[in-house]
């Protein structure tokens, strides 16, 4: 009698240790519940599983209606500079550079002010009524669709640009590079600042308390502890920012001049991969045209790939160092 | 000397602070321009004809955006009523398996399909719906947005039901309750407020996309409430409009501009005052 | 778990009442491509949904995609203003015609501060066009402008960025008249540009000159008009310099036409003609019995196309595009009559 009671405490310990769920129990003893719940966690996996092969298959599909345009171009798709659907000859060169150009210069100007906000809110003041007023703009801001940025960058920024541009004695287009940058400047402030003040907020106060308590400015505790600090977190919000430029349409086929050359300069009409895409997928007639706008899409799913993943690694190595 | 030394670092403080507090400051301008000029120029163009009328034919005055209007909830119901769920089921799959290998690329391909540009999913929708159906629907601007949906919404349901104790569900166990019914009846409700939110949010996100409409939802001058056949969306129409060269069209496209962002607000604003009225905190 | 599935279907008996009616109600057709035509088409359709109670959805999305849209089948219709090339009638699932709907000419309408009247040769339009010639004081262009004075400004090209059978018409007339364009850029609905800004549609050109100073591109008549742009005279094969108008537009489309109706009337040989316009076409397959199309489907499209070549072209006057000369009518109800379902024609 006393033995068998220990083997079931036995046979129940071993359940435990092997899964903690207690569920596992209702379905060792037959419960009325195990198919239910059996059924349950299929389900859940499914769903898991559908994620991964709908990206799985966004790739593939990208892959094999590229096919054509990568069988014709192969790697010269990436060097040749003209785009021809006259002669049916494709180089994606000018996009490329189109977009690297915008979104870099993007960065660029965004970063002062992104990093001024997420200072601001994280570290200057944290609440009070500017700060809440700016923590409001910003997600505000966050919110408003491109196409309205696009339509504000059409009927403000390029009577602007333009004006500039007359002053300056350059051509006056009012679209192009320039323009795109500071529309897409504009779009990415609140998406990095977000994510900066929320990695800022994250350091101890502590060792920042140790920075004061040695006689700091603040402007050395933020120069020597809290950058320091915050600089993988930054690094990913800078590049989840990136990415993002890179991807942005409409806003930027609404002001860069769709031109299909290579950029030649600051203020010149350019044309980046998406806009392109934007431009010309529902016009595009021959079979290699199309081809080669898929293949184009697919080196924006590569490129938002491998930001997200290493967005998400720096994220990894931010949380890391914080525990730690 | 030292003084001198001990002045230089505040002048640098006080130039800092003044900096940061300045360029903060310089940031938030354009979403007051861009705001004051969608009401000035929006709020005028409006009134109940807006809402109820057709677009007329180019050079007639009048017409309203109703189409657009209704075609906006269309796509954007489809896409709530695709996501949703498979989203929600993603969620507590993976708050349930937190460390398995599978689980975790399954987030590695959310965090990638969260960052596919909106663009290329057109493409994808294009590819998958648009041309085996032969023809643009409003099902297939649906799926796309629903493309884009998921990740957002699978995002904020994991990390909120991660959030909810493990003692509530062992207390339904002790219990005797099921585990799917644990999941459905405790932690589901507790969570509630955070999924909703984050539903909300995505909702605010996918009814201002416009790229993967493009070749999906198509546009449309008439009023369609058939989901395999193309219709408008706001966000299309404001596209189209702003980039003719008429003044009527423009002011047409000021209007709708302002209604999008009138919708898009209200659903934010909605989406923070669920997360903070009905937020469960332990 | 109940609540939520209750929605569930309660969601999808709503949509399948969305879906059930769609496939008894009434014929909807779908047409996609040029937007040469489209405030015609708008107007036209427009008249025809209040008269025969048909929907007509015309998306202006440029003659390629006319093309394009028509080859996959996602429209029942493709609207383009250059014919298909005998490479894309290869390549398209069926034989497709070409049913002309009314002539548009395209014009070179230009912003330049204190000029409204502009005359322009063939040669100086190559030369614009290739990005040569690039300032508008340039003696080329003061020769011809002789009590003009023209500033001393950048002349900025701007051009479709998107498949367009204006782009067609223009490129069709350039690479007639110049050789280096035949050879360096060449004739199609998209080009590689040698200079110049790309805008979406005639819409998207016209609203980018009004807003640059120095600038020069070419539209369909009507959006130059209709936006208040002023539009340069082109001086044609005999010499002299023409004003675009509907009337020198039709003279030019006084040429022997071919029975499927695929010409080009640019650089007329006609004395007063204007040398830069052409037709512009519907394009459906002529065996309309695909993918199960229903019959009344077709029917529609046929009576459509029928009434837009007869009762729909008084309404082009109005809006500036040339009607149908009487021979391209006769021609064109052959080609609607050609039209069959499972081998037998539509309308006698």
């Amino acid at each position: 009698m006393a033995l068998k009671k220990t083997s079931k405490k036995q046979e129940i310990k071993k359940v435990f240790s092997k899964d903690p769920g207690p569920w596992n129990f209702y379905s060792r003893a037959g419960n009325k519940y195990f198919l239910m719940d059996w059924i349950f966690k299929k389900i859940l996996f499914i769903s898991g599983v559908s994620i991964f092969f709908l990206v799985l298959m966004i790739f593939i599909f990208l892959v094999l209606n590229s096919m054509p345009s990568i069988k014709e171009f192969g790697f010269r798709f990436f060097l040749s500079k003209s785009w021809d659907p006259v002669f049916e000859k494709f180089g994606a060169l000018p996009f490329i550079a189109g977009t690297i150009f915008t979104s870099f210069l993007a960065l660029l100007i965004s970063l002062p002010f992104s990093l001024s906000i997420s200072l601001y809110l994280g570290e200057f003041s944290k609440s009070g009524f500017f700060s809440g007023f700016l923590k409001n703009s910003i997600e505000l801001l966050a919110g408003v669709p491109s196409v309205v940025y696009g339509f504000f960058g059409m009927f403000v920024l390029i009577p602007i640009v333009r004006y500039l541009e007359i002053k300056f004695n350059i051509e006056p287009y009012g679209v192009g590079i320039f323009t795109s940058s500071i529309i897409l400047s504009i779009m990415i402030i609140p998406f990095s600042a977000s994510l900066g003040r929320e990695v800022i907020e994250l350091i101890p106060q502590d060792i920042k308390e140790a920075g004061y308590s040695l006689g700091s400015t603040r402007y050395e505790v933020i120069k020597r502890i809290v950058l320091p600090y915050a600089k993988s977190g930054i690094t990913a919000g800078i590049l989840m920012a990136l990415g993002r430029a890179i991807g942005e349409t409409m806003a930027v086929t609404m002001v860069i001049g769709n031109s299909n050359v290579m950029p030649k300069g600051l203020f010149s009409p350019a044309n980046t991969m998406a806009s392109l895409i934007a431009n010309e997928f529902t016009e595009a007639v021959s079979r290699i045209h199309l081809s080669s706008l898929i293949e184009i899409g697919l080196v924006l799913f590569i490129i938002s790939a491998v930001f997200s993943i290493m967005g998400k690694i720096f994220i990894h190595k931010f949380s890391i160092t914080e525990n730690g | 000397m030292d003084n001198k030394n001990i002045s230089k670092r505040i002048f640098k403080d006080r130039i800092f602070t003044v900096c940061v507090t300045f360029l903060a400051f310089i940031a938030c301008l354009p979403l007051l321009g861009i705001l004051f000029l969608i009401i000035k120029n929006g709020a005028s163009s409006i009134n109940l004809g807006f809402f109820i009328h057709l677009p007329k034919p180019v050079g007639e005055e009048g017409g309203g955006i109703a189409n657009a209007i209704v075609g906006t909830f269309i796509v954007v119901g489809i896409a709530f009523l695709i996501a949703t769920p498979i989203s929600l089921l993603t969620g507590i799959f993976l708050s349930e398996n937190r460390k398995s290998r599978f689980s975790e690329m399954v987030r590695v391909s959310i965090d990638i399909l969260s960052g596919i540009p909106s663009i290329v999913i057109g493409i994808i929708a294009y590819l998958w719906v648009v041309k085996p159906m032969k023809g643009f629907s409003a099902l297939s601007g649906g799926i796309a947005l629903a493309m884009i949906m998921l990740p957002v919404v699978i995002k904020s349901a994991e990390e909120t039901l991660k959030l909810i104790p493990y003692s509530l569900r062992e207390a339904s166990f002790a219990l005797g309750v099921p585990y799917y019914r644990t999941v459905l009846k405790v932690i589901l409700p507790t969570g509630f407020s955070g999924i909703i939110t984050g539903v909300l949010i995505a909702v605010a996100r996918i009814a201002g996309e416009t790229a993967p409409l493009l070749f999906t939802a198509f546009g449309n001058p008439f009023m369609n409430f058939n989901i395999t056949k193309p219709v408008n969306a706001l966000p299309l129409l404001v596209f189209n409009y702003a980039t003719s060269p008429y003044e009527q069209w423009h002011k047409i496209a000021w209007g709708a501009a302002f209604i999008l962002i009138i919708i898009v607000f209200v659903v934010n604003i909605l989406a923070r005052m669920i997360s903070k009225k009905w937020k469960v905190t332990f | 778990m109940k609540k939520l599935l209750k929605l569930a279907v309660s969601a999808l008996a709503v949509i399948s009442m969305f879906v059930q009616p769609l496939k008894a109600s009434s014929v909807e057709l779908i047409g996609a491509g040029a937007t040469f035509p489209y405030p015609l088409y708008s107007k036209m359709f427009d008249v025809y949904n209040k008269e025969h109670g048909i929907k007509i959805n015309y998306s202006a999305i440029g003659s390629g995609g006319g093309i394009r849209q028509l080859m996959a089948k996602t429209v029942d219709f493709g609207g383009t203003d250059a014919f298909l090339t005998d490479k894309e009638i290869r390549e398209m699932p069926g034989s497709a015609v070409h049913i002309p709907t009314c002539i548009g000419a395209v014009v070179f309408a230009f912003n330049v501060p204190g000029v409204s009247e502009l005359n322009l040769t063939p040669d100086v339009i190559a030369g614009i066009f290739l990005g040569k010639i690039k300032k508008w004081s340039a003696p080329e262009i003061r020769k011809i402008n002789q009590n003009v004075k023209m500033p001393d400004i950048n002349i900025v090209v701007i051009h479709r960025s998107d498949g367009s059978g204006t782009t067609f018409i223009f490129s069709d007339y350039v690479s007639k008249i110049s050789n280096e364009w035949k050879n360096s850029v060449g004739t199609g609905t998209s080009l590689k540009w040698p200079c110049g800004l790309g805008a979406k549609g005639n819409p998207g050109v016209a609203g980018l000159i009004k807003q640059i100073p120095g600038s020069i591109g070419y539209v369909e008549l009507i959006y130059a008009l209709s936006n208040k742009i002023p539009f340069a005279c082109v001086q044609n094969k005999s010499g002299i310099f023409i004003k675009p108008s509907l009337l020198n537009t039709s003279i030019a489309a006084n040429v022997e036409l071919p029975d499927d109706m695929r010409v080009s009337i640019t650089n007329t040989n006609e004395k007063n003609g204007y040398p830069i316009c052409g037709f512009t076409w519907i394009i459906v397959y002529k065996e309309q019995n695909y993918d199960n199309r229903p019959f009344e489907k077709a029917k529609e499209l046929v009576n459509l196309l029928w009434w837009i070549t007869h009762q729909g072209q008084r309404y082009t006057e109005a809006l500036h595009y040339a009607s149908l000369p009487k021979e391209a009518v006769v021609k064109a109800e052959r080609i609607i009559q050609s039209i069959t379902y499972n081998g037998k024609p539509i309308i006698k």
